[in-house]
């Protein structure tokens, strides 16, 4: 298996979407990754109150996610949203970039499940919470031996 | 009536298609910025497009009831992917199962080629806060 690097995987862009919404790489662990999200006029939902759309937020969290399976199966394989639940716990507050992080708590031989939590600035504050699942394709036999351990 | 997108929906480049009496059906066409895994729709994109639609939806019921002017927050949005989104034009509609005081319930649809095969739905609650 070739592995997964997510830094190296964010430095070539995103590229669609994430690209267009100003999507980046923030940090990750072995089985986490976070993104963030800047602010951007471009972004806005409700533009009486200059509050970000929560479109971006789903994605930046599908993405975010993704990213953490990747990271847990150590490999860039396709694997494809079954469903994904996201809590609007408060508005984004304008101007201050959007942090997500995606969690892979558990991943069996055809379901990865999947957590996460958005802020902007304070992770004890979070504006949205996120639980879903991904259907993966592929062997997930090898996951354990090649499980990254580097932050 | 007239539906109010945000600048958000330029990004995704979704016009209104059609609101003739009903909720209005929104139209995303297929584009690099709304690109997800090659060749494929970013299931993001494609909640965005759930989530416009189903506010369409409300405005409209609301419009319908007299209350334009009040205000809606999202609670949270479950979106179920039931097929990956294709190299062509995307349509949504919402449909409002219950306008209460206070909460709404909304569903949306996303289909491509026949409004029977969509290839995402999503279930939205919505707090309604009245002037």
């Amino acid at each position: 298996m070739a592995g997964f690097d997510p830094q190296w995987f964010a430095t070539r862009g995103f590229g669609g979407h994430g690209a267009a919404l100003g999507m980046r790489y923030h940090a990750h662990g072995d089985d986490w990754a976070e993104l963030a999200l800047p602010y951007d006029e471009r972004l806005i939902g409700d533009p009486a109150s200059g509050v970000i759309a929560s479109g971006p937020i789903i994605t930046m969290m599908d993405m975010a996610t993704s990213l953490a399976i990747w990271i847990k199966r150590n490999a860039f394989v396709p694997h494809a949203t079954l469903d994904l639940r996201v809590d609007y716990l408060r508005p984004a507050t304008p101007g201050k970039t959007v942090i997500g992080r995606g969690e892979c708590y558990r991943i069996t031989r055809s379901i990865a499940f999947v957590r996460g939590q958005a802020h902007d600035g304070d992770p004890a504050d979070p504006l949205a919470h996120v639980a879903g699942t991904f259907m993966v394709v592929g062997d997930v036999a090898g996951m354990g031996l090649n499980r990254r351990t580097e932050a | 009536m007239t539906i109010g997108l945000p600048p958000y929906a330029k990004i995704l480049r979704v016009s209104v298609e059609a609101e003739d009496g009903a909720p209005p059906v929104l139209l995303m066409p297929f584009a690099d910025d709304v690109l997800g895994r090659p060749g494929f729709l970013h299931g993001g994109a494609i909640s965005g497009l759930l989530e416009m639609a189903a506010i369409a939806a409300l405005q409209h019921a609301l419009e319908a009831e007299g209350g334009a002017d009040a205000r809606i927050k999202p609670v949270n949005v479950t979106v179920d992917f039931m097929r990956g989104g294709r190299d062509k034009p995307t349509r949504a509609t919402g449909v409002v199962t219950r306008l209460g005081n206070r909460v709404a319930n909304v569903e949306a649809t996303a289909w491509q080629d026949e409004r029977e095969k969509p290839i995402a739905a999503a279930r939205m609650n919505y707090l309604i806060v009245r002037d």
